[in-house]
C-alpha cells in the first residue's frame, strides 16, 4: 500500500459518565488506502460507530477524543484542525452515510434542497446551480424522474429511495472517503442488495475509499477488500477479506463466523459465544475476550495481547500467535463454566 | 382449496383465508376512504411440534398475520382453528383461557418488557393470571423458568434495563413459557440481536421446542436464520402467501419468482464469490393499492410474464408434493392455457429457475 | 397490591430512587418543604401569638420587626410570624389537597379515555379541550366572587375542580402511547383482563409523569391561592394565609415592607422547592437516563 488516505494511530475516545469512564474506543489503529473498501465488523458496543464519529470529530460530551490520539487524512493531522477547517472536511472530503435514512434527512426541506445545500456550502454554488447539481446526483443514484423527486420531501420516499438520497448527498462533493455506518441494516434484503451494489458501483467509478461499518459478515465478504474486527474498544484482527474468512485467527472472529447461520450451510447447532461483552467502564486486564474464549490460559489473564503480525498483513490480538499449539486443546470458556449463559 | 399442510399430522393450527384490512380514515369525521390490505386471504396449517416460518419484507403482512391469529388484532375475515377450537368465535373470557396455549415472543427486547416491573414479576404474571401457582410455589416456578431460558434465578429481583438485548429476549421467552403453551408466535425474535447473541437465542428456541414439543410460527426476514430453524417456510408478499414449502424444497428449488429474488439477495459469506443477483426494479407497491392479478407482476423477472399476469389472480397451488406456489407461469398450473389466453396471455408457462436463486449448488 | 409494592411499581428500578435522592435539587427541595411542612404542622406550638387576635389595636398596629414580634405586626396589630406559620397550613393544605384530588380525577379520566378510546375518549377530551380554553384564574375569580369569600374545603374543591384537565390530557397521551407498547400487547397475549392491564401496566407507567405534574401543580395552586387571597376573594378573613397577609399590607407596601417581604419569601421558597422537586423527578424518571444494555457506550452492564 502506498501512502494511505486515512491513518488512525492509537485512537482513544472515552465517555465520562456517572457510572465511570467508558473507554468506548481504546487504542484503535488502522489505515484506509486510496480507492479501497475496508470493512469494520463487530457487535453492539465494540466501538465501531464511535470510531466513525471520532474520525469526523463529531463525538459529543460526555465523550472526548483523548490526547495522544493520531488521525491523519490526506496528510493533514485531523486532531490539530480547528472547527472551521474540520467543517470544510466534513461533507466535502469525508462524507458519512448513516443507518437510518429518515433521521439523516431533515423532514421540512425538499430532498433537492438538502442535496443542493451541500454544494452551496462547500462549492459556493448558487441556488439554481445547486438544484441542477441535486438533480444530477439523484440521476446518478438511480432515482427515476429526478427533476420531480427533487421537489419532494423525505416522507414521500420509500426507505430504499431515502437511502439513495443520503448516498447522493454524501457523494455531491466527490469526497475522498465515505464512512457508511450500517447503511443497509434498516433496509429489506432485496433493497439492501440494490443499495450495496449502487454504493460499490459509484465508489469504484469515482475512486472513492469506503469505510463500511457493519455487523453483517456477509455484507463484508461481498464488498470489502480488507476487514477490521473490533471487540471491546480494540481492533482484535485485521486481514484481507479472503484471508479472514479462510483462516480466522482470533477466537472472537472464529466465534462470529461460527455463530452466523448461512443459506445453504450445514444445519448443525449454531456455535455461540457464551457470556457477554464486559462493560466499557471496566475492561478486564489482560485479554478482554478471555472469559468467553475456549483457549484462554494464565497468560491471557496477566498479559494484554498486542496485535501480533501473523504474516501477509494479517494481524491478530491473541497470544495464540506465539503459542499456536494451545489451539489443539479447547475448553469450555470461563463464562460458560460459571453457568451464566445469558447474553 | 386443500390446505397447504403437512400430510403426516393433524394440524394444531389451521388458518383459512385470513384477512385483515385496516380502514384508511380521512378528514375530521373519519370517513373511511379505502383500506390497507395488510393480510389478504392467508391460508396455512401448523402441525404440533413444527416450525413454520413466515418470511417476507417489511409491510408484507407477516407480523399482522401472527397477531391476527392470536386475536391481538381482530381479523377482518377468515377462520383460525386451534386444536379444534374456532378461535375467532371465542368470547373474551374463553379467549383469555385459550391464551394459555398460544403465546407470543416479540422482536423489540426493549419495548416488550414493562420497565417498572422486575423480571421476576414479569415472568410471574402469567402464573397469577391463570392461577397456576401462588406464593412460594410461584417463586420456585419463576426460578425454574429463568434457569430454563439460561438466566440466573437471582436475577428475578432486577429490572429490565439492567439486561442486554439478548438477556431481555430470554425474559420474554420465559414469560411466554410460564403459561405452558403448545404454540408460540415468534415475531422476529432475533432480528434486533447481535450475531453471537442471535445464535444463543436460536439454539434456546430449538432446545425448548425439543424439550417441550412446542410448535412455532417463526416470523422473520432473515432467510439464513429461517433456513436454520424452520421445517416449512411460507413466503409472503403484499399480504399474500406466494409460496409455501418444506425448507429444503424452498431453498433448493424456489418456484415463485419473488422467492427467487429474495434468495438471490442474501449476501453470501464467501469472499471472492460474487453472487449473481436478481435485482428487483422499483419498490414494493402500497398495500392500500395493490397491483391487479398477481401482486408481484410489475416487478417479476419470469421470462414468460405477460399481460395475463396482470389479470389473473394466481391460486396458491401444489406444484410438486408439499410445495405450494402462486404463479400461473410456473407449470403445472390449474389455470388452463385457454383461460390465460382469454386474459391476453402470449407466453406459454415454462419452468424458470435462475442460478442466482440457488446457494447450495455454488 | 400492597402499598409498598405499589410504590415500587411506580418508582420502578431502584436506580430511579437512588438517582432522585442523589440529585442536589431533590435534597434542597425536600429540606425546604420539610421545614415548611413542619412549621405548618406545629404552628400552634411555634406561633408566639394567636394569629387572628388583634393584640392592641391602639399601640401595636403596623409595627416593624422587633424582639417581641420578629416579623412585625399588621395594621390590625396581629403578629405576622404567627400568621405566617398558620398561613402555611392553609397554603399547604389547599395545595396538597387540591392537587391530590385533581391528580386522582385527572389520572382516572385520562387513563380511561386513553385506554378505552373511541367515543368515550372523544367526548371526554372535547370536554377537557373546552375547559382548558377558559383561563383558570378567570373561573376562580368568578366563582369566588359569586360566593363571597370561601372556606378551606370549598376553596380546595374549587382548585381541584379547575386543575385536573391538563393532567387528564397528559395521562391520556401517555396511555395512548403505552397502548401500542409491546409489553401491553404481551400482557393481553398472556390473558390479562383489561382491568389488570390498566392497574398493573398502564397506571404505574403514567404515574411517573403525573407525579412530576403534581409537584409542579402544588406550586401553581399555592400561587393561585395567594393570588385569590391578595384579591380579597380567597379564604375568609380573619383566617391567615400568605396571600392574605400581603393583602393586609398592600396599600402601604413601601412603609409596611415586612408585610410583603416575609410572606412573599415564604411563597417564593415553597414554590421554588416544588418546582425543583418536579424537575428532579422528571429527570429521575426519564428512561433515557438509564444505561441500556445495548447502548454503544454502555454495553452489557448486567
Amino acid at each position: 500500500m502506498t501512502t494511505p488516505l486515512l491513518e488512525l494511530e492509537n485512537l482513544h475516545t472515552y465517555f465520562y459518565t456517572d457510572t465511570g469512564v467508558a473507554r468506548a474506543v481504546d487504542g484503535v489503529s488502522f489505515a484506509v488506502g486510496v480507492g479501497e473498501t475496508v470493512g469494520v465488523v463487530g457487535e453492539s458496543g465494540c466501538g465501531k460507530s464511535v470510531t466513525a464519529l471520532s474520525i469526523l470529530r463529531l463525538v459529543r460530551p460526555p465523550g472526548r477524543i483523548e490526547a495522544g490520539s493520531v488521525m491523519r487524512f490526506e496528510g493533514k493531522d485531523l486532531m490539530a484542525l480547528d472547527e472551521e477547517a474540520m467543517q470544510h472536511i466534513r461533507g466535502n472530503r469525508i462524507a458519512m452515510v448513516f443507518q437510518e435514512p429518515m433521521t439523516a434527512l431533515n423532514p421540512v426541506f425538499t430532498i433537492g434542497d438538502q442535496i443542493g445545500e451541500v454544494a452551496r456550502v462547500h462549492a459556493g454554488m448558487n441556488k439554481r446551480q445547486a438544484l441542477a447539481k441535486a438533480v444530477e446526483m439523484l440521476k446518478l443514484v438511480g432515482i427515476p424522474a429526478p427533476e420531480q423527486r427533487a421537489g419532494e420531501y423525505p416522507h414521500q420516499l420509500s426507505g430504499g429511495m431515502r437511502q439513495r438520497v443520503v448516498i447522493a448527498m454524501a457523494l455531491v462533493m466527490n469526497p475522498a472517503l465515505v464512512i457508511a455506518d450500517e447503511p443497509t441494516t434498516a433496509l429489506d434484503v432485496t433493497i439492501q442488495a440494490q443499495i450495496l451494489e449502487l454504493l460499490a458501483d459509484l465508489t469504484r467509478r469515482l475512486g472513492t475509499s469506503v469505510l463500511l461499518i457493519t455487523h453483517d459478515l456477509g455484507v463484508v465478504a461481498e464488498n470489502c477488500t480488507r476487514v477490521i474486527v473490533m471487540y471491546a474498544g480494540e481492533v482484535v484482527e485485521e486481514a484481507a477479506t479472503s484471508d479472514l474468512f479462510a483462516r480466522a485467527h482470533h477466537p472472537y472472529t472464529e466465534g462470529l463466523l461460527g455463530a452466523m447461520p448461512r443459506v445453504g450451510g450445514e444445519k448443525d447447532r449454531l456455535a455461540t459465544i457464551p457470556g457477554t461483552v464486559p462493560p466499557p467502564t471496566n475492561w478486564p486486564k489482560g485479554c478482554r475476550f478471555r472469559d468467553r474464549c475456549p483457549y484462554s490460559w494464565e497468560r491471557c489473564e496477566s498479559e494484554h495481547p498486542p496485535l501480533y503480525q501473523i504474516g501477509g498483513g494479517h494481524t491478530s490480538r491473541c497470544h495464540l500467535a506465539e503459542e499456536p499449539e494451545r489451539r489443539q486443546h479447547p475448553h469450555p470458556p470461563l463464562a460458560a463454566q460459571r453457568g451464566a449463559t445469558a447474553a | 382449496m386443500t390446505a397447504p399442510a403437512r400430510a403426516d399430522a393433524a394440524p394444531l393450527l389451521s388458518v383459512r383465508d385470513l384477512t385483515k384490512h385496516f380502514p384508511i380514515k380521512r378528514g375530521v369525521f373519519g370517513r373511511v376512504d379505502g383500506a390497507v390490505r395488510a393480510v389478504d386471504g392467508v391460508t396455512f396449517d401448523v402441525a404440533p411440534g413444527e416450525t413454520l416460518a413466515l418470511v417476507g419484507e417489511s409491510g408484507c403482512g407477516k407480523s399482522t398475520t401472527g397477531r391476527a391469529i392470536l386475536r391481538l388484532i381482530e381479523p377482518t375475515s377468515g377462520s383460525v382453528r386451534f386444536d379444534g377450537q374456532d378461535v375467532l368465535a371465542l368470547d373474551a373470557s374463553d379467549l383469555r383461557k385459550l391464551r394459555r396455549r398460544m403465546q407470543i415472543v416479540f422482536q423489540d427486547p426493549f419495548s416488550s418488557l414493562n420497565p417498572r416491573m422486575s423480571i421476576g414479576a414479569i415472568v410471574r404474571e402469567g402464573l397469577t393470571i391463570h392461577h397456576l401457582a401462588e406464593g412460594s410455589a410461584a417463586d420456585n416456578r419463576v426460578r425454574q423458568l429463568l434457569e430454563e431460558v439460561g438466566l440466573r434465578p437471582e436475577y428475578a429481583s432486577r429490572y429490565p434495563h439492567e439486561f442486554s438485548g439478548g438477556q431481555r429476549q430470554r425474559v420474554g421467552i420465559a414469560r411466554a413459557l410460564s403459561v405452558e403453551p403448545t404454540f408460540i408466535v415468534c415475531d422476529e425474535p432475533v432480528s434486533a440481536l447481535d450475531v453471537s447473541v442471535q445464535a444463543q437465542v436460536v439454539n434456546l428456541l430449538q432446545d425448548l421446542q425439543r424439550d417441550r414439543g412446542l410448535a412455532y410460527l417463526f416470523i422473520a426476514h432473515d432467510l439464513s436464520v429461517v433456513e436454520h430453524i424452520a421445517d416449512r417456510v411460507a413466503v409472503m408478499y403484499l399480504g399474500h402467501v406466494v409460496e409455501l414449502a418444506p425448507v429444503e424444497k424452498l431453498y433448493g428449488e424456489p418456484i415463485m419468482p419473488y422467492t427467487q429474488a429474495l434468495l438471490s439477495a442474501v449476501p453470501a459469506p464467501e469472499p471472492g464469490v460474487k453472487r449473481e443477483r436478481i435485482l428487483l426494479t422499483g419498490d414494493v407497491p402500497s398495500p392500500a393499492n395493490p397491483p391487479s392479478g398477481c401482486v408481484f407482476h410489475p416487478r417479476c423477472q419470469h421470462p414468460a410474464r405477460d399481460s395475463a399476469c396482470a389479470k389473473i389472480v394466481p391460486p396458491l397451488e401444489e406444484k410438486t408434493p408439499g410445495h405450494w406456489a402462486a404463479c400461473i407461469k410456473q407449470p403445472p398450473t390449474s389455470v388452463s392455457w385457454d383461460d390465460q389466453r382469454a386474459a391476453g396471455a402470449t407466453n406459454q408457462p415454462e419452468f424458470f429457475l435462475p442460478r442466482a436463486a440457488l446457494h447450495r449448488s455454488a | 397490591m400492597n402499598p409498598s409494592a405499589a410504590l415500587a411499581s411506580i418508582l420502578g428500578p431502584r436506580r430511579t430512587l437512588s438517582r432522585l435522592l442523589h440529585d442536589s435539587r431533590t435534597r434542597i427541595a425536600l429540606v425546604v418543604l420539610l421545614i415548611v411542612a413542619l412549621s405548618a404542622v406545629f404552628a400552634p406550638l411555634l406561633a408566639p401569638y394567636d394569629p387572628t387576635v388583634q393584640l392592641d389595636i391602639v399601640r401595636l398596629p403596623s409595627q416593624p420587626p422587633s424582639f417581641a414580634h420578629p416579623l412585625g405586626t399588621d395594621p390590625y396589630s396581629r403578629d405576622v410570624l404567627s400568621r405566617l406559620l398558620y398561613g402555611g397550613r392553609i397554603s399547604l393544605a389547599v395545595g396538597l389537597g387540591a392537587v391530590l384530588l385533581a391528580m386522582s380525577f385527572g389520572i382516572a379520566i385520562g387513563a380511561v379515555a386513553g385506554f378505552i378510546g373511541g367515543a368515550v375518549d372523544a367526548v371526554l377530551m372535547r370536554f377537557v379541550d373546552a375547559a382548558l380554553s377558559i383561563p383558570r384564574l378567570l373561573v376562580l375569580i368568578l366563582v369566588a366572587s359569586l360566593w363571597g369569600s370561601l372556606g378551606l374545603v370549598p376553596l380546595t374543591l374549587l382548585m381541584a375542580g379547575t386543575g385536573w384537565f391538563a393532567v387528564s390530557r397528559l395521562v391520556r397521551a401517555e396511555t395512548l402511547a403505552l397502548r401500542e407498547r409491546e409489553f401491553i400487547v404481551a400482557a393481553r397475549a398472556l390473558g390479562a383482563s383489561p382491568m389488570r392491564i390498566l392497574v398493573r401496566h398502564v397506571l404505574p407507567n403514567v404515574a411517573a409523569p403525573a407525579l412530576v405534574a403534581a409537584a409542579l401543580g402544588i406550586a401553581n395552586v399555592i400561587l393561585l391561592e395567594a393570588g385569590l387571597s391578595y384579591l380579597g376573594i380567597g379564604v375568609r378573613p380573619p383566617t391567615a394565609s400568605w396571600g392574605a397577609i400581603i393583602q393586609d399590607g398592600a396599600e402601604r407596601v413601601s412603609d409596611l415592607w415586612w408585610l410583603t417581604l416575609f410572606p412573599g419569601l415564604a411563597i417564593l421558597v415553597t414554590v421554588f422547592a416544588c418546582n425543583a422537586l418536579g424537575d428532579a423527578l422528571r429527570d429521575a424518571f426519564d428512561p433515557r437516563q438509564l444505561p441500556r444494555g445495548n447502548d454503544p457506550t454502555f454495553a452489557a452492564e448486567a
